[in-house]
């Protein structure tokens, strides 16, 4: 397959899908058909995608220009191509997991909800595959109105509103601030392109203090990035269906965000004018913030979403800092945090949703016990725990291992305390739900009997295990994935590199 | 495609089309007031304002025959300047006139049923003679080369459209005082034009734009010219509901007859801001407007400001109709800030956003005019869920109002784009954040009626509810289209307002 074909179908096939859906929507069996087997189709064209670039190619594609000067560009990088990846594989699993989900919930309005589903997946790979920054923020876009719908679908009071915090959000900082920041750039360095080493070496009269500016705006700009103080968005989107908040609020939407600060980090600045700009520091600071504040009042969070959705904000301001840190080794733990805390956080939200369809229980308090019953689920989130606080082996050691190098080859030295803090917290709130479940203390009473006869159904307790699964094999998978990230992150001094070849 | 229909035209007919796209519709429209019913005289409009379309077309590849853009002069009645009345066409009167016309002929298509709701049936074939007349003076003022002629069309222009309003008054009687408040106005306005037309007539002795401009070079600091400088932008701005001068508009847009306001809101203050910036540009000369005079201080200050307040106002109106009145003379600031940034690129982004706004606010108020013709209310209470009964039209609306908006993919984004790129080159970055402000108050105001359209239930099921008929429906798709299409091939359109600049600062210096 052409690298031109591959991309032109990555982003056509969400499209035929959604259409597909449509047209399918009477017959829910044959709809679900076509979600799983385009979604197959997908995952198959991000490996294409991926297999191309990790042979040192950069597929191409481009679709002509909007007016002159804004093109509708795309070229796969490594970033991009692990972020598709990412997306179409989760996406297999996430539309077992709903299938499963809805019609054990019997929600209503399935068929719209797939038909959004596939185009915030077109929206993903879009801004997965894009090589300019004006065709990004159009897909940027796209992905925060097709999730509207998504976010809103219960239709009462409460999430019409969260779903109207979330809409509001997301279209305000992207307009007020990443829009500003886009054109700017358009005008100071007299393109949008994505370059290796950063498009503003070539721009023009760009002082520290434009530079700083512009770095805020973008960072801000990314509401999705979820950085304090617009994070409330996500906890307020929480009022989703779960396999929304599985796929969208810890996978395609979110990570969408952090992909953004990281493209720009790399390939508009670049290393070295993100290094001489005073506002890096800033962010970063406001990063660790929300790192361990976030993490703070997820401790106080009793609805098991709304703490996992706390969780999700100070995980992905990991990201964020990895990107500040503007050293390879930051860089490297940005992005593979990318792919480790997916993997970790679906499967938790997958699991918080198993529970709520077998019981229509959301309260954590309520969930002692519970592990007898559902022992699969909890020992899932168990694992999926594991992986977020970082411990090995498990896939989410490798992020903080490469953030914390980072910081020290930036000079930070508190940064790395932020993380052994944030981990400590993680360890605080993230625990306690499975071990209470699986192993209540003596005198606790019986956990209320399932809602649903028979249970969480069996596609909901399967999912969440395979990508637990996943985290395991990820961990042992970092040679490859590092080896395959490193010329976008770029190339740390390799005496000092231990990841380099594989295992430390 | 512009090749291909003005290679249809014969060349005979083609080397008039500057006299034909206006006189047609004049002559066209006594004989519409004598027609027996309506639907004769609304057929009569639909040719008329076609004819005038294709005219416009051929005019367009006229001028783009040559690439700097050729200026086609045309002396009426075989007069030449200075005793008779030039009409002078290049790339900026092409692409009003064009946009006129098209919206014109769209206008004229779709009318039929929402006038015959909303019209006596005795009074149509006389509505119908008094749009013609409206479009008449409004290809007039955009084609004249003659200072005094563009006052007439602009009388022609605006009496007609005080009848129009005026014709509100069956559905709603505060149409009568919208009208006369309107009259009022803008009447001061012209007014205001003629005095400022008479008093460079006195300091220069012509009334010819183009010669105007060269002796007004000869003149610069007569204080005349200053006064007359001074009317002519007071009157011309009024005219084009300009920050704090657009009392008039909400009320005329919102009590006239639907069909009426689709057409104004496309087409009036478009063809006055026109006006405005032929006058400032060629007339008085691009050094005259911003270097000698302090018009920066005002034109910027007052888009700013309608920007500003005016998106306020919006927020807070619970009639649908009121609310996009409101926006429109928030969307003349963006207009006006484009064109006092000074800048071929400035001038360009207010020109495409001229367009732009155009295609959005016919394309919403067309949707309304079917939402009136099967629901008889335009308050937001009306509009609740209307996104289920009448999905076309509402998908429709949804378009022209997430492109008022500026979401990327729609015309209104490319445009606002244009914009802030003109003013980071220029260095107004401040006026960027305002921009952006701005556009964040859209989102509100346009989210709160698309929030009670799709996500709302009605709050008075019981009433009938419908799909508006095909003929609203087609013309109202061609401008949905027709944003999606600038907003995703936008070459066409920002090509024609590049030029339209050009031709300005081409103009400007000779």
């Amino acid at each position: 397959m052409s690298g031109e074909l591959a991309i032109a179908l990555a982003l056509i096939l969400p499209l035929v899908i959604c259409a597909g859906i449509w047209l399918a929507g009477s017959v829910p069996d044959l709809r679900e058909g076509v979600t799983l087997i385009g979604a197959a189709a997908l995952f198959v064209v991000a490996i294409v995608i991926a297999s191309q670039v990790g042979s040192g190619g950069s597929p191409e594609l481009s679709l002509g220009e909007a007016v002159p000067g804004l093109e509708f560009a795309f070229k796969a990088e490594p970033l991009g191509a692990l972020f598709a990846l990412v997306a179409s594989g989760l996406w297999i699993v996430n539309s077992f997991y709903s299938i499963g989900y809805m019609r054990g919930n019997r929600e209503r309005n399935q068929t719209r909800f797939y038909m959004c589903f596939a185009i915030a997946l077109f929206g993903a790979m879009g801004v997965a595959l894009s090589a300019n920054l004006f065709t990004l923020f159009v897909f940027y876009e796209i992905l925060t109105l097709s999730t509207y719908p998504l976010v809103a679908h219960k239709g009462d009071a409460n999430a019409q509103r969260g779903a109207r915090i979330y809409l509001m959000t997301l279209l305000g900082t992207s307009i007020g601030f990443l829009l500003v920041a886009v054109i700017w750039t358009g005008a100071l360095a007299g393109s949008l392109d994505f370059v290796p080493g950063g498009l503003l070496q070539q721009a023009e009269g760009l002082t520290p203090v434009v530079a700083s500016a512009l770095l805020l705006l973008f960072a801000f700009g990314v509401g999705k990035a979820a950085l304090m103080p617009f994070h409330f968005w996500l906890p307020n989107a929480m009022v989703a269906p779960t396999p929304v908040s599985a796929l969208l609020h810890a996978v395609a939407v979110v990570k969408a965000g952090v992909f953004t600060i990281l493209k720009v980090a790399i390939y508009i600045f670049g290393e070295e004018i993100l290094n001489a700009t005073a506002s890096r520091e800033f962010i970063l600071g406001v990063a660790c913030f929300t790192i361990i504040v976030a993490s703070l009042i997820a401790m106080t969070k009793d609805n098991l979403k709304a703490r996992l959705a706390y969780s999700t904000v100070a995980q992905l301001a990991y990201v964020t800092c990895g990107a500040m840190l503007a050293d390879p080794a930051g860089f490297m733990g940005g992005s593979l945090q990318i792919a480790a805390h997916a993997v970790g956080k679906i499967t938790l939200f997958m699991c918080a949703g198993a529970i709520y369809v077998a019981t229509g229980k959301q309260n954590i308090s309520e969930m002692r016990g519970l592990g007898k019953r559902m022992p699969l689920v909890f020992i899932a989130f168990f694992i999926a725990s594991l992986s977020i606080i970082g411990i090995p082996p498990l896939a989410g050691d490798w992020p903080k291992y490469e953030l914390m190098q980072g910081a020290a080859d930036a000079d930070l030295d508190y940064v790395p305390y932020v993380l052994i803090v944030s981990s400590l917290l993680n360890i605080a709130y993230l625990l306690p739900i499975p071990i209470l479940a699986l192993m209540p203390p003596p005198g606790s009473g019986e956990p209320a009997p399932f809602k649903r006869a028979g249970g969480a159904p069996m596609l909901t307790v399967a999912a969440p295990c395979f990508t637990a699964l996943l985290c395991f094999l990820m961990f042992f998978s970092i040679g490859p994935m590092s080896d395959f990230l490193a010329p976008a992150t770029g190339e740390r001094d390799p005496a000092v590199y231990m990841t380099t070849g594989g295992q430390p | 495609m512009i090749e291909f229909i003005s290679s249809l035209v014969p060349t005979n007919l083609a080397a008039h089309a500057p006299a034909l796209l206006v006189v047609a519709p004049m002559f066209l429209a006594p004989i519409a007031a004598f027609m027996p019913n309506g639907r004769l005289a609304w057929i009569l409009s639909i040719l008329a304002t076609g004819f005038s379309l294709v005219m416009a077309i051929v005019l367009l590849s006229q001028v783009r025959s040559i690439d700097e853009g050729a200026i086609i002069s045309y002396a009426m009645g075989g007069w030449t300047p200075d005793a008779g009345i030039e009409f002078r066409i290049d790339s900026l009167n092409a692409m009003v006139l064009l946009l006129v016309s098209a919206i014109g002929f769209l206008a004229a298509i779709f009318s039929w049923p929402s006038v015959a709701a909303e019209i006596r049936d005795a009074k149509r074939a006389m509505f119908y003679a008094a749009y013609l007349v409206c479009f008449t003076g409004l290809t007039g003022v955009a084609s004249t080369g003659d200072a005094f002629n563009l006052f007439v069309f602009l009388e022609i222009s605006s009496i007609a459209t005080y009848v129009l309003v005026a014709l509100g008054a069956r559905r709603d009687r505060r149409a009568l005082p919208a009208a006369g408040n309107y009259l009022l106005m803008g009447t001061i306005g012209a007014s205001f034009f003629v005095v400022g037309v008479g008093f460079l007539y006195a300091a220069t002795g012509t009334l010819n734009m183009a010669e105007l401009a060269v002796r007004l070079q000869a003149v610069p600091d007569s204080k005349a010219v200053f006064a007359g400088y001074a009317f002519i932008v007071v009157g011309l701005g009024i005219k084009a509901a300009m920050f704090p001068l657009h009392q008039w508009l909400p009320n005329a847009y919102a009590y006239s007859p639907s069909f009426v306001t689709m057409f104004l809101a496309a087409t009036a203050t478009k063809v006055a801001i026109y006006a405005l910036v032929r006058f400032l540009f060629t007339v008085f000369g691009l050094e005259f407007s911003f270097e000698g005079s302090t018009l920066i201080w005002i034109l910027m200050p007052m888009g700013i400001a309608a920007m500003i307040a005016c998106s306020f106002q919006a927020v807070f109106q619970t009639d649908v109709r009121r609310t996009l009145a409101y926006s429109s003379v928030a969307q003349v600031g963006y207009m006006l800030l484009g064109i006092s940034i000074g800048t071929a690129a400035g001038v360009s982004a207010g020109m495409f956003h001229l367009v732009n706004h155009a295609l959005i606010k016919g394309a919403l108020f067309m949707a309304l005019a079917g939402v009136v013709l099967s629901y008889q209310g335009t308050s937001l209470n009306d509009l609740k869920g209307l996104g289920r009964s009448s999905p076309w039209t509402m998908t429709a609306f949804a378009i022209g109002a997430v492109s008022l908006i500026g979401v990327p993919l729609t015309a209104g984004f490319q445009s606002k784009y244009a914009l802030v790129n003109a003013l980071f080159e220029h260095g107004w970055w401040w006026a960027v954040a305002v921009v952006m402000f701005s556009s964040l108050l859209a989102v509100v105001y346009m989210g709160r009626i698309l929030e009670a359209v799709f996500f709302r239930t009605p709050s008075n099921p019981n009433k009938r509810r419908q799909e508006a008929p095909l003929i609203i429906l087609i013309p109202l798709w061609i401008l949905a289209l027709g944003n999606i299409w600038v907003g995703v091939q936008g070459g066409f359109v920002a090509g024609l307002a590049d030029d339209a600049a050009a031709a300005l600062f081409i103009g400007g210096a000779s």
